[in-house]
């Protein structure tokens, strides 16, 4: 079986980085995007310098892939950015910033993707959401709120796209050790882990189990869910 | 008006017809009707030559465009109505991209 193609977002450090290691470990041809170029380099690896809410890097993101590799067969919507602050003090610029990356990222990258997965007849969007969504968490309104939009795009994504058997899923991650949540205090971090059924701080493994899982070819039949960690 | 964007219009049409099967009568003419009463097309169907489109123009004329745009989708006439609007359309977007 030729090597399936995954694109996953937000390649440069964190989660994203350990998801390009992960799946070229079992053989992907993996491509990435970030704003900034990674320090690392893999073989099986390719990093395109995109912003994932600028459409015109995105399309051309897209256009090299299909020129280079004819097909995608994953897409992994990783990339996104956090503000921490309480909702009175929080600019409409932060707001505005999280939406783009967090919301529209999402949505241009599907869109391409679809348009290349359709003829295909199949292929796997997964999308990253956030324990932040489901407990409501106190200082995250505009990240929660940006989240929550790609909740319900990735639900709406998984009915229209289904009859070119694209699978739409979304995992929610606890807090993981990333920079991501760097700046946000012990304490708050602490009260969150308390909040869920298993009170631990996730792993780059616990995500790339239930992305794993999404991407099976035995998941065709599993759409438009979303799956916490930690039993939120 | 670019010569090469109706060519590829066309091509992706009759692409289309073999796929899903359309009567296309003496083939794809400029006034066939795309969408609405009696257009030859679904919604899918509508999207999946749109989409062709947009990728054979990237692919032959080195053009990236996007057809769905928000001018398209909010004038009277839609120019998606047939395949000479369609055409028409794409060349314009074509022309501002060079
Ligand atoms: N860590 C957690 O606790 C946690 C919890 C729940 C959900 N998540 C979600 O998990 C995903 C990954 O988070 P992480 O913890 O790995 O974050 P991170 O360590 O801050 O890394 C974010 C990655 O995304 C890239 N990125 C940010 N904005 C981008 C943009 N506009 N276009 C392209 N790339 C962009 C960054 O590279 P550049 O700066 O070079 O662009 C970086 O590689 C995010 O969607 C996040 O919301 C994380």
């Amino acid at each position: 079986m030729a090597a399936p193609i995954t694109l996953i977002t937000g390649t440069r450090k964190g989660i994203g980085a350990h998801l390009a290691r992960h799946y070229v470990a079992l053989g992907h041809r993996v491509h990435g995007c970030s704003r900034k170029a990674p320090e690392w380099s893999l073989d099986g690896y390719t990093h395109h310098e995109a912003d994932v809410g600028d459409e015109k890097a995105v399309r051309q993101m897209f256009a090299a892939i299909r020129k280079s590799e004819g097909r995608l067969d994953h897409l992994i919507n990783n990339a996104g950015a956090a503000a921490m602050n309480h909702f009175m003090l929080t600019p409409t610029a932060t707001a505005e910033k999280l939406l783009r990356t967090n919301f529209l990222g999402t949505f241009i990258c599907s869109r391409e993707a679809a348009k290349q997965m359709k003829d295909q007849g199949s292929g796997r969007i997964v999308n990253f959401t956030t324990v932040a969504v489901p407990l409501r968490l106190a200082g995250e309104a505009a990240y929660a709120a940006s989240k929550a939009a790609v909740e319900e795009l990735s639900r709406v994504l998984a009915r229209e796209l289904g009859e070119f058997g694209i699978t739409v899923n979304s995992i929610g991650p606890t807090p993981i050790d990333t920079d991501l949540i760097r700046g946000i205090p012990k304490e708050k971090i602490d009260q969150l882990l308390q909040q869920q059924a298993l009170h631990r701080m996730g792993t780059f493994d616990d995500v790339t189990n239930v992305i794993d899982f999404f991407l099976r070819p035995e998941s065709a039949f599993v759409t438009g869910q979303t799956i916490y960690l930690g039993g939120v | 008006m670019d010569p090469r964007v109706n060519d590829i219009v066309v091509r992706c049409m009759c692409d289309m017809g073999e796929r899903y099967g359309l009567d296309l009568g003496g083939g794809p003419m400029r006034e066939t009707l795309l969408f609405g009463e009696s257009g030859l097309l679904d919604s899918v169907g509508l999207v999946s030559l749109i989409v062709a489109v947009e990728q054979e123009i990237e692919n032959d004329l080195g053009v990236s465009i996007v057809l769905a745009d928000e001018r398209a989708m909010s004038q009277k006439h839609s120019p998606f109505r047939s395949i000479g609007a369609l055409a028409d359309y794409a060349a314009s977007l074509v022309s501002a991209e060079q």
